[in-house]
Parts: structure tokens; sequence; C-alpha cells
């Protein structure tokens, strides 16, 4: 493989505490060396540049069945974007829910590397690793959904943590998952009645268990296999006023659980887009900001990670396993909705989004997300997402970017707004003069993600012996700029190498890379009843038998299985 | 007012997506300029001047510029897309989309056009002296922002799904329609002065629709509400109003919910 040496770049990197100081990057054989490793090196010059490890994404809807019923429902999504094959670059098309392609392209041009698909339903594993696979340069997995399965609210209500271990182990070998994600704990399988769980005391019908004992279940279960990521949730009564109490509530269900993972995390809850679970007030008329209550514990609390989930007031598409908030949200914008129900597994919903920055509401939102990354201590456990496409596109990360390192840019989508003083009395960030540095940019999108998901041993730094994903932008900050100069730059890399495959030069895509897709394979100790429950299920509910269940062989590309021995 | 006239002179193998005849694109050109304007045929780019002869230079700014377009356009689609002022008179039948998104100026046709002609119009105005064919004044696949503003008047008959999505503005048809009109509308005016078939205003929320010959069958879920004595497009006449649909969310104003009128002509 070739050698590149990436020379003289101001490099901005928390896993080896380099604050723009200028440096050379040596990549050789598909991994990060040092410099006197190489012998006959192919020279970037990255002088008067900012260099940072590749991006790394926890959280984003970009692969799976709800993704594609995005596409197929919204052709005016593709309209006047789609673009025609060129070079080595393929046909592309999609603005909130674009193309395999044009996902795998738009990421590598903000210099982001791997990205992990933040609901995967089970049943669908096949599909989602299908739409994976189209994806090229990036590294991904996937998080099959946990929270309103049928296996686990029946081991989970009497608390049996090795069955939902051993059930946890099965399907993440079965379906190629990567972690285990909870949506709406409850909620969604409630919702088959018409019904919802608004707080974490609120029983499930039927299954008679509360989503605090399935979330706490599943974090417990989590350790007993000791994954490299931690449970990942979404909680109950997202996007309605006052659920902030929810989220405290839930945040507590991990406290005294102690991370057992040999992966390098500190956390066992991974909390996502947690904008739009921190709102106060009883009504659309009084909501504002709790991001200081929801911030204030988060920062005295080390055993929990979270992800912003920033509005960046586009049009768009939501669309969650959180079928109940779906139907709330077409109630409340009279635009199509899509339903789906997903057996003995999960649900799903998908509604178009207006985000107007002459809507109040949309304004408070905006405000919330930025309230959170700027009220962190610990840029190390909060992480830059859009929870895309829900509050926004990710090829909005650049925005929010220019939006955390500069008040200016802040002050004028604040004029931009219709009711300013309104959106400004709901909220705190007028109030907030603090603007981050590229150091603490990388922390909320590389090395703080790469830790939170257990891969701090191949992405989010440039330390010898890490993957070859190197990002270089037309930036340097030692020069006086605008802040539109940060979102241009960091929208368009100027070189892109993954894992030591130069994928972007000189802005253009070089290489379709080689894609991976990362699984967890967690033994854990035999369990003859679990696979009884499986055989049995599969028996007398599924549509499908197991035969035509398990994702394996042609449906991942270059398959990278992160082990995990939790026999005893 | 400067005038440009193309003149076809090679019909596409497919069919010629032409978005670039506007007064828009040609403002301020000269004809030598014009003809180098993009136009596509599958997924291959041409030049207007391969498949159109160009004489006249266009005025300094689109609203003093016409463009007169002769020969057979029913191949050719786009013809005024997201136009803001001018002209354009087609001499032709025309493919789909024209006038698509247009925000003003003026359209006229002579000849029929195909389908999404006036899709998401603003405003001005789309004059078709034949027959429209389906998705007039509609929106977009998928989109729920149809025609909004301006006018559209058909001499001849339209197709079907009329107006779907429609917000506002106005669509004159001095003929019959097809099924299905004014799906989902939240608003603007539709007349019919010839007949209508089936499903007229389903899941309309507002708006109005006249009709002054038949209805085969009317929704169920538009109520008959009394007689009424209506002046509309300068024909006074007395009409049976409906209102509808019931099945649909309605806005309140005032207190009073507000539903999507259908008017039938009682007698002239
Ligand atoms: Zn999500």
């Amino acid at each position: 493989m070739a050698e590149y040496l990436i020379k003289n770049g101001f490099i901005f990197d928390p896993v080896l505490g380099i604050k723009g100081d200028v440096a050379d990057v040596a990549i050789k054989d598909g991994k990060i060396v040092e410099t006197t490793a190489l012998s006959s090196p192919k020279v970037i010059d990255a002088t008067g540049k900012t260099v940072m490890a590749g991006g790394v994404d926890v959280h984003a809807h970009v692969a799976g069945p709800k993704v594609n019923i995005g596409r197929n429902f919204r052709p005016e999504d593709k309209l006047f974007n789609c673009t025609p094959g060129h070079g080595i670059e393929r046909m592309q098309g999609g603005f909130s829910v674009p193309t395999t392609i044009r996902t795998g392209y738009n990421y590598a041009h903000m210099g982001y590397t791997t990205v992990m698909e933040a609901a995967m339903p089970p049943l669908y594993a096949r599909h989602t690793h299908e739409e994976m696979r189209d994806t090229p340069i990036l590294d991904q997995g996937a998080y099959p959904v946990f929270g309103n399965n049928w296996f686990v609210l029946e081991y989970l209500k009497n608390h049996e943590i090795e069955n939902t271990a051993a059930y946890i182990a099965w399907l993440l070998r079965a379906t190629k998952g990567y972690a285990v994600k909870v949506v709406n704990p409850g909620g969604t399988e409630a919702w088959g009645w018409g019904l919802n769980c608004d707080n974490v005391h609120d029983p499930v019908p039927y299954f008679d268990i509360t989503p605090a004992q399935i979330i706490k279940g599943l974090i417990e279960a989590n350790e007993y296999l000791g994954l490299p990521h931690s449970m990942h949730m979404h909680a109950n009564n997202l996007g309605n006023p006052g659920n902030y109490t929810t989220t405290l509530d839930s945040f507590k269900l991990s406290e005294g659980i102690k991370p057992n993972s040999k992966f390098g995390r500190d956390q066992v809850m991974h909390h996502t887009h947690v904008q739009f679970h921190s709102y106060g007030g009883d009504s659309w008329a009084n909501v504002e900001s709790r991001a200081k209550d929801i911030m204030g514990y988060v920062n005295s609390h080390d055993n929990i990670t979270i992800d912003m989930g920033q509005v960046t007031l586009d049009e768009t598409t939501t669309m969650t396993a959180d079928g109940p908030f779906e139907h709330h949200l077409t109630e409340l914008n009279h635009l199509k909705w899509a339903n789906a129900d997903v057996e003995l597994e999960t649900g799903s919903g998908v509604v178009p989004y207006l985000y107007s920055p002459n809507i109040k509401v949309c304004g408070i939102q905006w405000c919330i997300g930025l309230e959170l990354a700027l009220l962190a201590k610990d840029p190390m456990r909060i992480f830059l997402t859009t929870d895309h496409p829900n509050a926004g596109p990710f090829i909005r990360y650049p925005r929010i970017m220019k939006w955390l390192m500069s008040q200016e840019a802040r002050d004028q989508q604040f004029d931009a707004f219709k009711y300013k003083d309104k959106v400004i009395e709901a909220t705190n960030l007028a109030g907030m003069d603090r603007e981050l540095n590229l150091y603490e940019i990388a922390q909320m999108t590389r090395a703080g993600p790469a830790k939170s998901l257990g891969l701090s041993h191949m992405y989010g730094g440039l330390a010898p012996g890490l993957d070859g994903d190197v990002a270089v932008y037309d930036f340097n900050p030692n020069e006086p700029y605008a802040p539109d100069d940060i979102e241009k730059a960091f929208s368009n890399a100027k070189h892109l190498f993954k894992s030591g495959v130069q994928v972007i030069s000189d802005h253009e895509i070089a290489n379709n890379g080689n894609k991976r897709t990362l699984w967890v394979n967690a033994k854990a100790n035999e369990n003859p009843q679990v696979m009884r429950d499986i055989k049995e299920k599969f028996l007398r509910y599924y549509t499908v038998t197991l035969n035509n269940y398990e994702g394996s062989g042609h449906y991942l590309r270059n398959p990278h299985v992160i082990e995990v021995d939790a026999t005893q | 007012m400067e005038t440009v006239t193309l003149t076809i002179k090679n019909q596409p193998g497919l069919f010629l997506e032409a978005d670039s005849i506007t007064p828009d694109a040609f403002a301020g050109k000269k004809a030598e300029e014009i003809v180098d304007l993009p136009v596509y045929v599958g997924r291959e780019q041409f030049r207007l001047g391969d498949y159109f002869e160009v004489s006249g230079n266009a005025g300094a700014t689109p609203a003093e510029t016409k463009i007169v377009v002769n020969g057979d356009l029913s191949r050719v689609k786009y013809i005024g897309m997201k136009m803001t002022a001018g002209e354009i008179v087609a001499n032709s039948n025309a493919d789909m989309y024209v006038g698509a998104w247009m925000q003003g100026g003026k359209i006229t046709v002579n000849g029929n056009v195909d389908a999404f002609a006036g899709t998401g119009m603003k405003g001005g105005e789309i004059a078709i002296k034949g027959n429209a064919g389906n998705y007039l004044g509609a929106a977009y696949r998928g989109d729920w922002r149809g025609m909004a503003g301006g006018k559209i008047t058909v001499t001849g008959n339209a197709g079907s799904d009329l107006g779907t999505f429609m917000n506002g503005g106005e669509i004159v048809v001095d003929g019959d329609v097809d099924v299905h009109v004014a799906t989902h509308a939240e608003g603007g005016r539709i007349i019919i002065k010839g007949n209508a078939k089936r499903r007229l205003g389903g899941q309309m929320v507002e708006g109005e629709i006249y009709v002054f010959g038949s209805i085969d069958v009317m929704m169920p879920g538009f109520a008959y509400r009394e007689d009424v004595d209506v002046d509309v497009d300068g024909i006074k006449g007395r009409f049976a109003l409906y209102e509808g649909d019931l099945g649909e969310r309605h806005r309140k104003r005032k207190g009073q919910t507000i539903y999507a009128k259908l008017y039938q002509r009682i007698e002239a």
C-alpha cells in the first residue's frame, strides 16, 4: 500500500493532546505510523491547513427500511438535486434522505470516515446491510433496536439479566449488529394498542413492565456482556413540552452501574439527540429550554455520554422507531405519514418536517441543541449530531461547527428569526459567549464518539497504530476568518484518507474506498432456554423462519468483527 | 420588448428537456449566445442550437423578453419552467411541465399540453388554447405545495388530477375535466365550464370548485348546504353550494369552521 506523509499541517488531536501545533502525519499500510517508519512516501503539503482524524458519527439514520420509506415517499426530496455519474463518482440524488452513494460521498466531503446507523429493525437487518454495502468509503455498523422487543420485555419483566444478555448476543450475531439501541422503551409496543409510555413508570400494556425496568435491565445486560458500546438510548416522551423530567428520570437509571468493558469507554448509557428531550413548559405556547438542568446532570455524572440532535432549520424528513411520536407529528403538521409495525420487535414512522426560522418553537429547538454543547464541561462526552435526518441533514455539521465556534454566527441566526425576542426569552443561548475551539470540535466529532463506541483502538485520533483515517481542511486557524469560512472549509475537505487510501484528492472523490462493516460477536454462555424461546417464537409468531432471518455472507461488505468474550 | 424566435429543426430521439427556454435564461443574450444554452436528451447534454434555429436577440431583462417557439414541440418538456417575467408563445402542442414553478410573466400555448403544466406555479399566467393533460396546476409527485398563485386558462378539456394540493390561484377550464379535482387542496379556485366526472374535492380542506355542467358522482364527504346566486368569471347563475370534505380537518376563523366549497350550476 502507498505511504503518505501529510506535512506541516495544524494538527488538532485529542488523543495525542495536540492543539494546533504544526506537525507531520505519516500513513503506511492503512495505519498511522511514526514518520520514521516511512521509506518513500507521497508527500501531501498541508501547510496552512487543518489536519484531524477522520470524523466519527455515533448516530445517524442512513440505511435500512425506514430510510428507504423516506426516499420512496419523498420523490420531492430529489427534485432538482440529482447529479449524473462522472469520473469514478456514481449517480447521486436526495437532500434529507440521500441515496446511499451520496451518503458516502457527502460524509467523505466533510472529512468523516465512520458512521453508525442508529436504528436497525432486526427483522430487516438484511435490508440495512444491503444499503450499508452500497454506501461507499465509510466504515459502518448498525444498532439493532431492543427496547420494544418481546423477548426483552418478557425476560426483563422478571429481571432475567443473563437471559436478556444471551438473547442480545444471539441477536447481534444473527443481525450482524453493533450495539444495543433502545427507542421509546415500551412506548412503541404500546403504540400497537394505540397507546404510548409517557414516562419511565408508565406500564407497557399486556407485558406489564415499565420503561424503567427495560432501561435498567438493558444497561445491566449490556454490561454483563461487556459490549464495546454502552446501551444507546432514545428515551420516552421525545419532543414534548415538559419532557426534561422524563429525561432526567431516564439518566438516573444508570446511577450506580459501572462500565464493564475492555474497550475503553467510561459510560454505561449513551443518550442520543438530547435536544429533543430538554423541553420545559407544559404546552407549545410556553415551551422553554431546560438545557441547564440536563447539562447540570450530565456534567456531574461521568457514566453518561450524549449527542446533540441539533436542529438545522431545514426542510427534512423525520424517521424513528418511535411510532407514536410520528403520529403525533403528522397531527401537528398535517403532512404525509408512513407507519410500520415490525412484528415482535419494533415499529416506525416517517413524516416530512419544516424547521422554519419563522416558527418560534423551531427557534427554541435550535437554541437548545447549541446550549447543550456550550454548557458541556467535557466535550469528550457530547457529540455533534443532527439525529440525521430528524433534526436536519448531516451535511449541516459544518454549519453547526460554525454556530458552536462563533457567537457572531449565532447572532446572525438570531437576527433571522421572526420571533427573535420570544425565542431569546424561552432560552439561554443569547447570553452565552462561549466559542468552542477546533480541539473541542475534534473531541466532539472524533475522539469522543470513537471512545464512546469502544473504538478508540481504531478511530478518533492520529496516534501511531490507529487506522489511517485523516482529513485535511482548507482552514488556517491562525489567520483571521469569517464565521462562514468555517462552514465552507469543513464542508469540503481538501484531502481525505480512509484506512490509508486517499479517497478525496483536492476536494474530488478519488477512490470509492474499501468500506468495512463492523459488528460485535459476543460469546455468552450456552443458554438452552433462550435458544428454545427463540425457536418457539419463530415457530409461533414470526412471518419468516430463522433461516430467512439471519444476515451473513454477501450481505456484509468487508465484515470487521469485534470479538467479545462474555463466557464465565 | 425584444422577441427571440425559436424554430425546431431536429426532433429529439427521446424527449428534449429544455428548461432553458425562459425569458430569465435568455435575458441579456444575443441569438449567438442563446444557441449555447444547455438542453438535455436522456443523460446527454446538448446546445439549444442543436435543436432550434434561433433568431432575434433577447431584451435586457426577462420582463423585456418575448420568446416565440415554432414547429412541433410535442417532445419538448419544461418550456417556461420557473420563469419570473416576460412572455412565451408556443405555436404547437407541448410536452410536460409547461410553466412549472412559474412565478410571473405569461405563457400562451397554441395547442395542447401534456401533464404537469403549471406544477407548483406561484404567479403569472398560462393560457392553453387546446387541451391540458393530467395534473394541471398540481404539486410535484410527493410534494404538498401545488399551485399557489397565478392563473391558468384552458380553452379545451383538462385531464385528471387537476389542481392536486392547490393552495391558491385560479384555473379556468372551458371544457370538461377528468376524475380527481382539487384533491388535498387548501385554497385556490377551479372553474369548470363543462362537465366533471367523479371525486371532486377529495380530502379538500379549503378553496372553491365551480362546475357549470354535470357531475357524474358527488363525493360523499360533501354536503349540500343551500342554493346561492353566484357571479363567477363574469358569468351569473344560480348554484347549489356543497361543503366538504367533511372527513378532513378544517381550520376555524372567527369561531366559524372553514370548509372547501363546491358550487354546481342549477340554472343560468
Ligand atoms: Zn435517531
